[in-house]
């Protein structure tokens, strides 16, 4: 009796699992990525779909079968014992070659969408912004009209200041018309290059939209490049723990028309 | 004898309002040159608080009024007053709009500070203190008041550490002559018995500068301070 | 060599109650130790997992009890940001070290390897002692964490550098707090190298007559395994921990690069690498996650066995797996760190034999459900809670192939999806391997049945809760919930709130749920059915002890002999369908 009752209940537990998946919602929320807004994203959309199947229906090939065999033999006395037709050999033939296979080619697969993002560096004419997070906000900053940036001095960070790079430009000619900002903002349809800076411990960036994480390492210089292909606004947040205010260390990625990017730019300097 | 006696009571008649009511040194605080631009605040990462500022507040780095007054400068008795000791009542320091309300507040040694949490996000106070022990503690919105004491003088930097932008000043002193300026630069210190007296103002950007003025009676002595702007 | 003739050092059986209950040297008595042990931490991590829980879901009220525990962690019983990290910490610490460790390895292998080998004791008792102890010592130190002035520790339990290595200046929670936690875990590595070399001697050296290394239980074999990789695994996070203490207290800086600038204190270390950490922590984490669930591997495979009264299709081949497993378990640490930084060719390298473990990982799956067919299987409590091992196995390994893409990763990488990954391969699976093996053997170290209605009622509660709880984890990952966060304040994160209440709802059901067990646990220590010698018609030597629990040197002063490998089942015999391993019979025909 035991039996039946475990077939059926992993069986259930499997469909309803598979339900979510399926309907893309839970309760209410939506429970799938939301829409791509990269030039990059729709490999690993599609890597990520295709990964859902196999795993998918292996996941409810698995449960079926054991909530199937319990049902059938669970609480069986004295039947006539009898192996799985082939015994193990074909079944560990076929995990080597079926899995074997299975992996091995997602896994091919997958290097192109991640050869994208990370095996090729920023185009020359990526447009550079700085990205500093430290405890517990983001901060960008950009070159301004001398197309240079300023040197960071830590010691010279003054927060309540809006010193959020410690620059100094009294006595840093770069560092003058640097302009720093809370909201990432940029233009759509063009290449940025992400130049990423820790100013205390690790952080992490991550805009889902975008389809971008990459960790923020104190003391290593990373970056990241990526093109925007839709105006709007975008929540940026932090995923490495960083300390207590880790869940309030997010910030927005605004992006907007050249046009608008170019007076909104213009508007910064002036201030 | 009745003319010792007769000049002790004119002593008294004259001292005595002098003990009741005392001089007072009052002013104003000005700057020359011309100060930076205060910068804009983003709270974007802080909707519940960037709402409540339109247009942004900005940095309180450098506070001024018309007439080229400088507000936030702590004027205070730094020498020829008794220490006296810490009033009994609390000084209220507010986190409202992910901002610090007052922008400095100035406390006596010993006497409770009061941190309150008016804001429906969480904030973590952070007195940068160098002399005093150094502490921070979070408040959660509907947490109670957070109650703390310094035992040393010390000009302390607070900030709260989830909102970086967020800026105050705790003026922790041995004295309770002190006066804070506000945007008409204006501060007064009444009740001083006759004596020799220093006066220090403060500014937490423009530095410190003192003067020494003298109360005899009940007279009010008026004094200025006038700081130097910085270019940055 | 077929078999090993050294014996160990006798002891005389223990007269006073300090050598009897307290400072054993008898496995027995150490192996239940580490299960008492094990108990008490894993009733804390759930404990502190619930208040974790409720805050999430209910942040504004006040959690009884707690604002008198900690009034700095949670004032007025309002939980702060830094203790939800802090609570989040120590529950994955005690989870992962004091539990998954302790339970099936340490615990079950303590007190059934020398029996199952039919070993006196173990090859050194009192290294053996040792090691329960050190553990205990780990323990108190760890649990100290939560009393110090400063707070527990917050950096998870991962430790990231430089969070982790620079002191109080990163945060409440990492002054005191977060060297106890280092210091502990250097304890518990010594004490779990010592665990690893017994279990190597013991079952290199001390197999009875006959007891061949082929003719050892999977479940031995699972422990053999598992101290193999404890012994490289814990080698290397001894170390870690040294030089972390070390940045903390001595000025170095291993692990701390220059020019921080940390809430408004630069740091005077340079030098140092913040991936260092990583590669040292996750070269033992990795392995370690093997460690946690390859005994209950073995432990579900053995009572399955039993419960099919028929062998598995290949139980080598299950050996083999485990073995292949471990091996490449030392090969896959960077793809914790696919993001981190390091060379993205190396995510690739890394990514390559991650999904190769999925071919030990179907095999064996394959080769249970294969098992299974044509069985006479029975059910209770202990076979119940093995068929959920296989089930929670295939979810739980299933969305690890997801993670073993660096493409998808980039996506999934510390979200939920990853916490609902590693609690249902860690937090359900390996767990329902210790409740098997209690079920199961709880006959043989007491004396006495467990309930068995409670049992499967048990189950039953679990299972359907467990699934509850995690499953919905993968539906917030998808949906990009970050993890470690104290509070879902984010645009993103505040539709989502309904699924969390959904778990929590599900969470506290299923933590009630488990009151029936240490109810039954109790309630049959004392007042349970007098078991029969072999209630469960096994095999294994444990069976042939001559009294339940087992006399102080296992056999009464005889050294059994073994006949048969451990799974003749299905075999015409005088004691019915299966051949005990010390019997001389003859085996009859097999299917």
């Amino acid at each position: 009796m035991g039996g039946k009752l475990f077939a059926v209940i992993v069986i259930v537990i499997a469909l309803a699992s598979a339900v979510p998946i399926i309907s893309h919602t839970f309760l209410g929320a939506s429970v799938r990525p939301p829409e791509d807004i990269s030039t990059h994203g729709s490999d690993i959309d599609k890597q990520l779909d295709e990964t859902m199947i196999e795993a998918g229906l292996s996941f409810l090939a698995a449960q079926l079968v054991l909530g199937f065999f319990v049902w059938r033999f669970g609480g069986r006395k004295n039947g006539p014992l009898k192996n799985f037709p082939g015994g193990a050999k074909y079944l560990v033939i076929a995990a080597v070659l079926f899995v074997g296979t299975e992996a091995i080619a997602l896994g091919a697969l997958g290097t192109k969408a991640w050869g994208k993002v990370f095996f090729q560096p920023a185009s020359a004419d990526a447009l550079p912004i700085q990205v500093q997070a430290g405890q517990f906000a983001f901060y960008f900053r950009y070159a301004g009209p001398d197309g240079k940036f300023g040197v960071i001095h830590p010691e010279k960070i003054d927060e309540g200041n809006s010193n959020f790079f410690g620059l100094d430009p009294e006595n840093d000619v770069a560092a003058r018309d640097d302009i720093q900002s809370g909201e990432f903002v940029i233009p759509v349809n063009k290449e940025i290059h992400l130049m990423m800076h820790a100013k205390d411990v690790g952080h992490s960036f991550y805009v889902r939209e975008l389809r971008i994480q990459q960790d923020f390492v104190p003391g290593l210089d990373l970056s990241l490049h990526f093109t925007a292909t839709k105006v709007g606004k975008y929540e940026i947040v932090c995923t490495q723990l960083c300390g207590l205010g880790h869940y309030n260390m997010r910030g927005y990625l605004n992006v907007m028309s050249q046009e608008d990017f170019d007076k909104w730019l213009k508007s910064q300097s002036n201030s | 004898m009745r003319t010792s006696k007769f000049g002790v009571a004119v002593l008294i008649a004259t001292l005595c309002p002098a003990l009741m009511f005392g001089g007072t040194i009052s002013g104003k605080v000005t700057y020359t040159g011309t100060p930076v631009k205060q910068k804009p605040i983003d709270m974007s990462k802080e909707p519940s608080c960037a709402k409540q500022h339109n247009p942004p507040i900005t940095t309180e780095t450098v506070v001024t009024g018309s007439n080229n007054t400088l507000e936030n400068v702590v004027v205070y008795i730094s020498a020829g007053a008794d220490d006296a000791n810490a009033p009994a009542q609390a000084v209220t320091f507010t986190q409202k709009g992910c901002q610090y309300t007052p922008h400095v507040i100035a406390l006596h040694t010993g006497q409770e500070l009061q941190v309150v949490n008016a804001d429906q996000t969480s904030h973590n106070i952070h007195p940068l203190a160098k002399v005093n022990r150094e502490w921070n503690k979070s408040q959660p919105p509907g947490s109670p008041n957070i109650q703390e004491k310094f035992d040393q003088p010390e000009f302390i930097s607070v900030k709260c550490n989830i909102h970086p932008w967020m800026h105050g000043w705790f003026a922790v002193l041995k004295t309770n002559h002190v006066s804070i300026s506000k945007d008409d630069g204006g501060f007064s210190l009444p009740n001083l018995p006759a004596g020799k007296y220093t006066v220090t103002a403060w500014h937490e950007d423009y530095g410190t500068q003192t003067q020494e003025v003298t109360i005899t009676g009940n007279e009010t002595k008026a004094i200025d301070f006038s700081f130097k702007a910085k270019a940055y | 060599m077929s078999e090993a003739s050294a014996h160990v050092v006798h002891h005389g059986p223990p007269t006073t109650f300090i050598r009897k209950h307290v400072f054993s040297l008898d496995h027995k008595v150490i192996g239940k130790q580490y299960y008492a042990l094990a108990l008490v931490a894993v009733f804390t991590g759930m404990v502190l997992s619930w208040i974790m829980r409720i805050h999430l879901v209910w942040p504004n009220a006040p959690i009884p009890l707690l604002g008198a525990l900690s009034k700095a962690g949670a004032p007025g019983g309002i939980v702060t940001p830094e203790y939800y990290l802090s609570l989040m910490t120590m529950h994955g610490t005690l989870m992962v070290f004091f539990v998954l460790t302790n339970a099936p390895f340490a615990a079950f292998g303590n007190y059934f390897l020398p029996i199952q080998i039919g070993a006196e004791d173990m090859a050194f008792p009192r290294f053996n002692m040792m090691s329960f102890w050190t553990t205990f010592i780990a323990f108190c130190i760890l649990v100290a964490a939560f009393f110090v002035p400063d707070g527990p520790p917050m950096a998870g339990w991962t430790s990231y550098a430089p969070l982790s290595a620079v002191g109080k200046d990163a945060g409440p929670g990492e002054g005191l707090g977060q060297t106890l936690w280092g210091l502990s875990i250097f304890v518990f590595c010594i004490a779990s190298l010592l665990g690893a070399l017994n279990f190597i001697a013991t079952t290199l050296d001390l197999r009875t007559k006959g007891m061949t290394l082929a003719r050892m239980p999977i479940v031995s074999w699972a422990w053999f395994i598992t101290s193999c990789i404890a012994l490289l695994a814990f080698a290397v996070l001894m170390p870690a921990c040294l030089l972390l203490i070390l940045d903390r207290v001595a000025g170095t800086s291993f692990f701390i690069p220059s020019g921080l600038n940390i809430s408004d204190h630069l740091q005077p270390h340079q030098g140092g690498s913040p991936l260092l950490w990583q590669h040292l922590f996750w070269f033992f984490g990795h392995p370690e996650v093997y460690i946690a669930i390859l005994p209950a591997i073995g432990i579900v495979s053995h009572i399955l066995i039993n419960s099919m009264r028929k062998p598995m299709l290949s139980h080598k081949a299950i050996i083999y797996c485990m073995m292949g497993i471990g091996f490449l378990s030392y090969m896959v640490w960077g793809h914790h760190m696919f993001l981190s930084g390091m060379n993205p060719f190396s995510a690739l390298v890394f990514s390559f034999p991650t999904l190769m473990i999925t071919i030990p990982a179907t095999i064996m799956t394959l080769i249970w459900l294969g098992s299974l067919y044509g069985s006479n299987l029975r059910i209770n409590a202990a076979s119940l809670f093995s068929l959920g091992f296989i089930s929670m196995f295939v979810s739980g390994g299933v969305s690890g192939f997801f993670l073993a893409q660096p493409s998808i990763d980039i996506y999934l990488h510390a979200t939920y999806f990853v916490v609902g990954h590693f609690h249902m391969v860690m937090g359900v699976a390996a767990i329902f391997g210790v409740f098997a093996g209690t079920y199961f053997w709880f006959p043989k170290m007491t004396g006495r049945m467990m309930n068995e209605r409670l049992g499967r009622l048990h189950f039953w509660l679990t299972f359907i809760g467990t699934y509850c709880i995690f499953m919905p984890f993968h539906y917030l990952g998808l949906a990009g919930n970050v993890r470690r966060y104290s509070a879902f304040t984010d645009d993103f994160l505040v539709p989502l709130i309904p699924i969390h209440k959904f778990i929590t709802y599900a969470a506290l059901f299923t933590g009630a749920a488990q009151l029936i067990f240490i109810f039954n646990l109790i309630y049959s220590h004392a007042k349970g059915a007098i078991a029969p010698a072999n209630p469960w018609e096994a095999t294994s030597l444990e069976w042939s002890t001559p009294s339940s629990p087992p006399p102080f040197d296992n056999f009464g002063g005889v050294h059994p002999v073994v006949y048969h490998d451990p799974y003749q089942y299905g075999v015409e015999s005088s004691t019915g369908d299966y051949l005990m391993q010390a019997s001389p019979e003859r085996a009859g025909e097999t299917p």
